[in-house]
């Protein structure tokens, strides 16, 4: 999130799209109703579904799933054509001016460079024209052919209330008056938020969902103010400091990068990573990136890390290829081209696409290791639970080993939370049994394998063997320590660069925040972003002061919000260009003359003047970007495509299936179906009363919601004779599932370009484990291909067949 | 104290003076005294409280956690009460019906208790201990760890790049522990390696 749950109080008109908040995140969706009855705020909801979020709404329009960028191409179109933009705020604050090189073009569902070979672009033209000076070339007037603007203003002009409706299934007058509000918020004193989740992720073309709505956003200048904003609703509690702490194949805690093969030396890996601003006098933070890396190998390797080995730059491995996320991971398992897996707080045999596939890879491994508190479906996939989980033990030689691990309520340390808070939280009990902290387990099996490598040796030892521990029991590290290695510390007294007289942190103390990270080795930081979060003062994270000063719902004192406690990202856009808030009522920071003050922690150098330095600090523009230059991998503007499982062809480009640049996987491509065969449009979801696959562990859950279901509409029962209550059997190109079925109104068939489309619904939280009925999940029926970006597997989006049957043999 | 602790047993003190005077009125004064003595004391009087916060969706709730004994002070700790936390800015005391729940997610029959173990072609685990368990992974990974990594590419280039044994890191547990689990397993040069937010 830009913003934070409690910032929701304080908008005009809220659109979960791609989300469910009433359902999935029941009391963040409290600040919802807050604002509608505080503050008159309205409510648009656009699902296929009508939710318990549709069910408070002020307006619900339904939608077909995976046709969210028609949608919001379809609104940013509407803006553009009725004047609703918030001009002042699109030309100072954004890229629309920026001049794009020639050459660039879009036609037929697709940009300049496509080689479908090798099912991508040669980005190449998809960039600014640099002038003279050195900086992008920039029409203030937004009337060069080639500006942004102009480019933009063509690529949306497709998108009429007509086509929409055609592609999404919307009636036109519901889309019309979705948009309506919508543009309404492009007044400087109305304001709207945006809330979704794994709706919008869990596509083929999930991060250009998120883009659309951004770039809509930034139209009508909602963001960096009070009430706005992109709101990523994050599924799980800490998915957003295991995203921020780089838990995933390419990243480096705080958002830097593992290196690739092709940047074979340090220098190498650095020469794209200057960041020199693109306009004069721009901060282009990430200009710091040098100090981050460099602190951050100090934490992991401290005094083997040196300048002369270059920071152990050859410590960290290098990739060969984009990433080996999780569908990477088990194609190779599924190929037979790994060997052991552990697996943490994860259960991938529920979570992760074609269950088929997924069980063939885990009986693939030589050896599992899962750590979790609960029994899971993934640590007994080899066990026989009838239609359930059919499969032969005796021909699995998967070598199992299950470790017992504490609960939230036996640990101690933080969550950051969907609105970047870090909340530290304190153990109640021991654990079950001989159960232990996910901590204790990965420091003992590092000890030992340390020991291993010191006594037998073996390949590449030394990033092991020298990994910095400076715990007071090596045993044992304490969380507490570990915070205070990711706020980091001066291992030299550290000094003002303007004015060395001037101590920062003496030597070994903690430091106040990443400001005083230096590039030199003289300071580690194993998080640069959490920088600020354990200091000489204490543990900020821990703090528990709920003041809230004039109401305005930053709570400044509770916790510590990264970065540096500031509670809204971009909070420099919130004033004009002379520093004065948009909206008086929705002050947050303003310039005073000679620096920036207010409610929150500015987002921007104290002292840089409003109208030399812009508010995207980040990026070397200033600016925000409606055109991505080559930053995305099917396109610096979203463009609709189907899902790879669409039960029609895409209206816009019919000769494109899904996303022409998604990475697909030899033999997965077979494993697709078409509508002639699945002529229903199938979707998975949350339910209130469940978490993922834990609650079915919980009793008192798993007897208010204790069995499986798939909801159908009453024309689809009726066509397919099937009655509310009665057994359905539901399969895809790639398994089969048996379900009570639920015949509700909430879904309704939609009609898009003349043809009647049925949607199925499917929940997820059931499998063969727990104390609820045993289950199946939508994954056994999902398609194995993810996000051309990011990988995020399209579960939201698939085909399938639907008939009558009888209940299944357990 | 508890501002609801002292409220019920306030009100159940009344409760009882006002049977209690009628009754006396009536010549029951040793009824009164039975009846005070009957009432059972508020079960979260003598508990421990920690903070602490929801481990499910992403708003992260503040939570009570009260128990039987306090672990702080060393003592055996028992849960028995789970409630949402009202000095908490965001759920402001309320919890949903997941989180309502949470009691029975610590208490679950199917929480893990001991490492385990299933042997190739088995249809059962059996139980080991933690040294078993622990020297037995720590041996599978450095056997393929030596075997499979890749320390130069074909131009010669160091890459470490170990790709044969994947990490998945979990969604729910503290920065603390990923920041340990990201030391430990870049350290062996992993990259099949990602957490629950990829999916």
């Amino acid at each position: 999130m830009t913003n934070a749950w409690t910032d929701i109080r304080n908008t005009d008109l809220v659109v979960i799209m791609g989300g469910n908040a009433a359902e999935a995140h029941p009391c963040g969706f409290k600040w919802v109703t807050e604002a509608k009855a505080s503050r008159g705020a309205r409510l648009i909801v656009v699902d296929p579904r009508f939710t318990r979020s549709a069910a408070v709404a002020d307006l619900y329009a339904p939608i077909r799933q995976g046709t969210d960028i028609a949608f919001l191409l379809g609104v940013i179109n509407y803006c553009i054509a009725n004047d609703r933009i918030q001009w002042d705020y699109v030309k100072a604050f954004t890229n629309a001016g920026y001049v794009v090189k020639e050459g660039f073009g879009y036609s037929d569902g697709l940009f300049t460079g496509y080689d479908e070979a090798k099912r991508d672009y040669d980005k190449s033209t998809w960039d600014y024209e640099i002038g003279a000076d050195g900086f992008a070339v920039v029409d203030d007037t937004l009337e060069h052919p080639r500006c942004v603007w102009s480019l933009l203003k063509q690529h949306v002009a497709t998108y009429t209330p007509e086509l929409v409706s055609r592609i999404c299934g919307t009636p036109q007058e519901k889309f019309l008056q979705v948009a309506d509000w919508i543009s309404q918020t492009s007044s400087k004193t109305k304001t709207m938020t945006s809330m979704y989740a794994l709706g919008w992720t869990q596509h083929s073309k999930g991060s250009q969902n998120i883009r659309g709505m951004a770039m809509l956003q930034l139209l009508l200048g909602n963001i960096g103010v009070r009430g706005g904003g992109m709101n990523a609703l994050r599924g799980h509690s800490n998915i957003q400091g295991l995203t921020d702490i780089g838990l995933m194949s390419n990243l480096i805690p705080g958002y830097l990068n593992i290196p690739r093969e092709s940047e074979a030396t340090f220098d190498d890996y650095m020469s794209t990573r200057g960041f020199k601003p693109l306009r004069p006098g721009q901060m282009s933070y990430w200009q710091n990136y040098k100090k981050f890396f460099v602190s951050f190998q100090k934490a992991m390797w401290g005094d083997a890390a040196t300048k002369d080995n270059n920071f152990a730059y050859d410590f960290l491995p290098k990739l060969d290829v984009p990433t080996y996320d999780v569908l990477r991971g088990f194609d190779l398992a599924f190929n037979g081209k790994m060997n052991g897996y552990v697996v943490q707080g994860f259960n991938p045999l529920q979570a992760f696409p074609n269950k088929k596939k997924l069980t063939q890879a885990l009986s693939n491994l030589k050896f599992l290791v899962t750590m979790d508190p609960l029994e899971t479906e993934t640590a007994r996939f080899w066990e026989n639970h009838g239609e359930f989980n059919d499969v032969d033990p005796s021909k699995i030689q998967t070598e199992v080993i299950q470790l017992p691990t504490t609960c939230f309520a036996e640990d101690e340390g933080a969550l950051v939370n969907s609105g970047r808070w870090l909340q530290w939280h304190w153990a109640a009990a021991a654990p079950p049994g001989e159960a232990k902290s996910d901590a204790w387990i990965m420091a003992q099996i590092h000890l030992r394998l340390r020991g291993l490598y010191l006594e037998q040796g073996g390949a590449v030892p030394e990033p092991i063997v020298n990994l910095q521990w400076p715990y007071k029991d090596i045993d044992d590290p304490q969380p507490a320590e570990l915070a205070r290695e990711m706020n980091g510390s001066a291992l030299e007294t550290v000094r003002d660069a303007s004015d060395p007289t001037k101590v920062i942190a003496e030597k070994g103390k903690q430091l106040p925040g990443f400001a005083a990270l230096r590039d030199d080795g003289s300071t580690a930081c194993g998080c640069w972003i959490f920088s600020g979060s354990y200091t000489e003062a204490g543990n900020m994270m821990a703090r528990r002061d709920n003041a809230d000063p004039d109401g305005v719902g930053l709570y400044p004192k509770w916790a510590f919000s990264w970065p540096a406690n500031r509670r809204i990202l971009y909070n420099r856009a919130s004033a004009d260009l002379d520093g004065k808030a948009w909206d008086p009522s929705r002050k947050l920071i303003e310039w005073d003359g000679s620096k920036w003050a207010g409610y929150d922690v500015p987002d921007i150098a104290p002292t840089a003047k409003p109208r030399d330095v812009g508010p995207f600090i980040m990026n070397p523009e200033g600016a925000a970007r409606l055109f991505v230059r080559t930053l995305m991998r099917d396109g610096p503007f979203p463009a609709h495509y189907e899902p790879f499982e669409a039960p029609l062809v895409n209206i816009v480009a019919p000769k494109i299936r899904g996303n022409p640049v998604a990475r697909v996987f030899k033999g997965d491509l077979a494993q697709f179906g078409t509508s002639d065969e699945f002529p229903y449009a199938a979707t998975s979801y949350r339910l209130t009363e469940h978490f993922h696959y834990w609650t079915k562990h919980a009793y008192q859950n798993a007897v208010i919601q204790p069995e499986f279901f798939v909801e159908i509409s009453e024309q689809l029962a009726k066509e397919k004779g099937v009655t509310n209550g009665g057994w359905v059997r539901v399969w895809s190109k790639r398994g089969s599932i048996k379900a009570k079925a639920v015949v509700t109104k909430r879904i309704k068939p939609l009609n898009c370009d003349g043809k009647i489309v049925h949607v199925v619904g499917v929940p997820l939280h059931w499998g063969f484990t727990g104390a609820a009925r045993k289950g199946f999940g939508p994954n056994v029926l999902t398609p194995y291909v993810g996000d051309a970006n990011i990988e995020t597997p399209e579960y939201k989006a698939f085909l399938v067949n639907l008939e009558p049957t009888t209940p299944p043999v357990a | 104290m508890n501002y609801e602790v002292s409220r019920r047993q306030f009100l159940g003190a009344a409760g009882a003076g006002i049977a209690g005077t009628t009754l006396a009125a009536m010549g029951f004064a040793e009824a009164e005294e039975a009846h005070a003595a009957a009432i059972r004391a508020f079960k979260l009087l003598n508990t421990a409280q920690t903070r602490n916060t929801c481990p499910y969706c992403s708003v992260a709730c503040g939570v009570i956690l009260y128990s039987k004994g306090d672990l702080k002070k060393g003592e055996k700790a028992d849960i028995v009460h789970i409630e949402g936390d009202a000095d908490h800015p965001t759920n402001r005391g309320t919890l949903c019906p997941k989180g309502a729940g949470l009691l029975d997610f610590v208490k679950a029959p199917t929480r893990l208790k001991y490492p385990m173990l299933r042997k190739p072609g088995s249809d059962r685990f059996e139980r080991i201990s933690w040294d078993e368990a622990l020297d037995r992974v720590a041996r599978r990974l450095k056997d393929d760890r030596d075997r499979n990594i890749v320390v130069k590419n074909a131009s010669g280039v160091t890459v470490n790049r170990w790709a044969t044994t994947g990490f998945l890191a979990a969604s729910a547990t503290t920065n603390e522990t990923a920041f340990m689990t990201y030391k430990v397993v870049r350290s062996l040069g992993a990259v099949v390696f990602d957490n629950q937010a990829r999916v």
